[in-house]
């Protein structure tokens, strides 16, 4: 257990309203093995989506650690955080958050452009990601070419491309149909299979069931973390299969 | 990141919003056109100022006779010949910054020779007046002491009037030793003047033709005057370097000494310092031009402005664009660049465009309101310097302003 990819301890984040403080996470200690799969739940507020965050070392905490892969992330700053984004990273979106009036392909060679990948390489691995979410036909497609579905599996490929040890995802199918939604997450189940971590923040339960873990946030605290029984899972994604048929 | 696909990167922002991206540059456009038209007009009025200057002479001033008074009635400047070529002589060996004193009368005259005859002006001189002019011959010779002395008939010409008398096809060799015949008396032309141009006022300098000073009184406007050997003007030209107010001063104290002026009389000559009126037209001209292209640059300074509200605009609208970039690695300095590269591109082609529209409105004021222009390789440099750095200068607050949102809060950005 001491080669956990994540592990956060006593994390705390705060924000100043005015004169009130808000303890958005109020000391979390959670550790996230290289190859979980792993769902964060909780109401609004709840500090899920600081959590994410912090994690994805988009933010950085008040207090508290936070090993990435061994490494102290938790103190470092700018330059150093983007570089641990960059390479170590992948995110995914509810919105998808993919460039307007830019092929599906360059979309995905996004995150190789500030990792001084040549071009020729930067090419060939986005093409393969794209063809490993299913997409190789329509990589001269743009964003407003494409189906949500197809818009959000452009952006597991981008969060793919740099061969990341962890994938986030933030409501990955918020703004999805529940049938894709499943195509969606399916991916990520597959992915996973093959070995990446992930990590979705969802208030679904049908999506947070295809993971084998889920962490459960209430006023920024850890209220409960279990395993999701794969048995459970199964059943459940037999269900939503069915209702979405 | 590299700086092809920066540029890149730019370029497709600036392609997406091309109506946008094109009035925005519109405003550099027309700045750097109009500071490379001003700069070319105020150029050609000093160029025009500076060739006089060049075809005067330099350090001259031309001393006129003063004006006769009569019953009470004065005449013009000029009306009394008061000058002499003794003044003359006199100034150039008691006035120790005069390198020479020209002495030389005018008048017209008909000039025939052959089948072909012409109307012009006559000038009586010495040697000295082509040096105090810094005219040079460019066929043949001047003329020789004994020629000034008795009187020779000999003349030296000017091109205007080789072309009027001889034709297009100008051959010093030809026109020399031929005889042309001035109000009736024959001459030999023993010389061909360089070409002068127009002068100041726009007279062809070069329709003239020279003949020694005392054959131009003695055989040709032979006026009873021959004893006090009277002179029309004289040109002086002062050494280098040295005051030509000095000078002024001394031969205007020489003169008044040599003609038995009382203390409080008028002078009946006067001096004019044409080198110090061309310098000061010169001085003006030069300030015109930079008054003009302060004015110009005005507007260039306003296309900068246009920039930066575009750009800020830009920025705000990609907010979640810059947001995604940061989250997937883009480091500060990657969001800077890319948002100053947009600006100083924006620029940059507004700058070449306006070069463009520079040479199109030069030549235009060159070829409708007759002025002349003359655009300066510099004045392109600057431009394009100029354009560059308002790119740079607007561009750079936009740009920091981008790299500094907080990734989080650019990523949830509605």
């Amino acid at each position: 257990m001491s080669e956990a990819l994540i592990q956060v301890s006593k994390l705390v984040k705060e924000y100043r309203m005015g004169d009130n403080v808000v303890h958005a996470l109020d000391g979390v200690s959670v550790s996230i093995d290289a190859g979980e799969f792993v769902a964060v739940m909780g109401p609004s507020g709840s500090g899920k989506s600081t959590f994410m965050n912090l994690v994805g070392c988009l933010d950085a905490p008040s207090a508290g650690d936070y090993l990435l892969a061994g490494q102290n992330v938790a103190r470092m700053v700018g330059d150093e955080l983007a570089a641990i984004r960059n390479k170590r990273i992948g995110f995914v979106f509810q919105q998808f958050n993919l460039l307007a009036r830019t092929s599906a392909l360059e979309n995905v060679e996004l995150p190789l452009l500030y990792s001084d990948v040549g071009k020729k390489e930067r090419r060939e691995r986005a093409a393969r990601r794209l063809q490993q979410v299913g997409l190789a036909a329509r990589m001269d497609h743009h964003p407003s070419q494409l189906s949500g579905g197809q818009q959000q599996r452009v952006a597991i490929a981008r969060a793919l491309v740099n061969d990341p040890v962890l994938i986030l995802a933030d409501e990955p199918t918020g703004a999805l149909d529940s049938r894709t939604s499943l195509e969606v997450m399916a991916l990520l189940q597959q992915l996973n299979g093959e070995g990446i971590t992930i990590v979705v923040v969802t208030h679904e339960h049908d999506v947070a069931n295809f993971a084998k873990r889920i962490i459960q946030f209430r006023d920024g605290k850890v209220v409960e973390d279990k395993p999701n029984t794969p048995a459970d899972a199964q059943l459940l994604v037999a269900q939503s299969t069915r209702q979405a048929a | 990141m590299n700086a092809f696909a920066i540029l890149r990167i730019a370029l497709n922002a600036l392609r997406v919003n091309k109506l946008r991206s094109t009035l925005t540059m519109l405003g550099i456009i027309i700045g750097v056109a109009a500071v490379i038209t001003m700069i070319a007009v105020g150029n050609g009025a000093q160029a025009r100022v500076e060739e006089q200057i060049k075809s005067l002479g330099s350090n001259i001033m031309i001393i006129f006779p003063g004006s006769t008074l009569a019953s009470g009635a004065r005449g013009g400047a000029g009306s009394q010949q008061t000058l002499t070529e003794d003044d003359a002589a006199a100034i150039a060996r008691e006035v120790p910054e005069v390198q020479v004193a020209a002495p030389s009368s005018r008048g017209t005259g008909q000039v025939v020779a052959g089948n072909s005859n012409w109307s012009t002006t006559i000038y009586g001189v010495t040697n000295d007046y082509f040096e105090a002019r810094e005219w040079p011959i460019v066929g043949g010779r001047l003329f020789e002491p004994g020629e000034i002395q008795s009187a020779g008939k000999v003349a030296i010409v000017g091109q205007s009037v080789t072309r009027q008398l001889f034709g297009e096809a100008f051959d010093p060799e030809a026109i020399l030793g031929q005889t042309v015949r001035i109000r009736q008396v024959p001459f030999t032309v023993i010389g061909v003047l360089d070409k002068k141009g127009q002068s100041m006022l726009g007279q062809d300098q070069d329709d003239v033709v020279f003949v020694p000073i005392a054959t131009a009184r003695n055989r040709l406007f032979g006026q009873a005057q021959g004893k006090l050997r009277r002179v029309g003007t004289i040109s002086v030209k002062t050494r280098e370097g040295l005051s030509m107010a000095d000078a002024e001063e001394k031969i205007r104290a020489l003169m008044r000494q040599r003609h038995r002026l009382q203390a409080g009389a008028d002078d009946d000559f006067s001096i004019r310092n044409l080198t110090e009126i061309l310098q000061a037209q010169e001085a003006s001209s030069k300030i015109m031009t930079l008054l003009l292209a302060a004015v110009a640059s005005v507007s260039l300074v306003v296309g900068g402005i246009g920039i930066m509200n575009i750009m800020l605009v830009s920025v705000t609208e990609r907010t979640r664009e810059i947001g995604l970039r940061m989250a997937v690695g883009a480091r500060g300095r990657d969001i800077l660049m890319q948002f100053l590269v947009e600006a100083v591109t924006l620029s940059l082609i507004g700058g070449l465009l306006g070069i463009l529209l520079g040479f199109g409105g030069s030549a235009a004021v060159g070829k409708f309101a007759g002025w002349r222009v003359e655009i300066e390789a510099a004045s392109i440099f600057l431009a394009v310097g100029f354009s560059a750095g308002v790119g740079i200068f607007f561009g750079f607050y936009p740009a920091r302003k981008a790299a500094g949102l907080r990734p989080i809060e650019a990523l949830r950005y509605e």
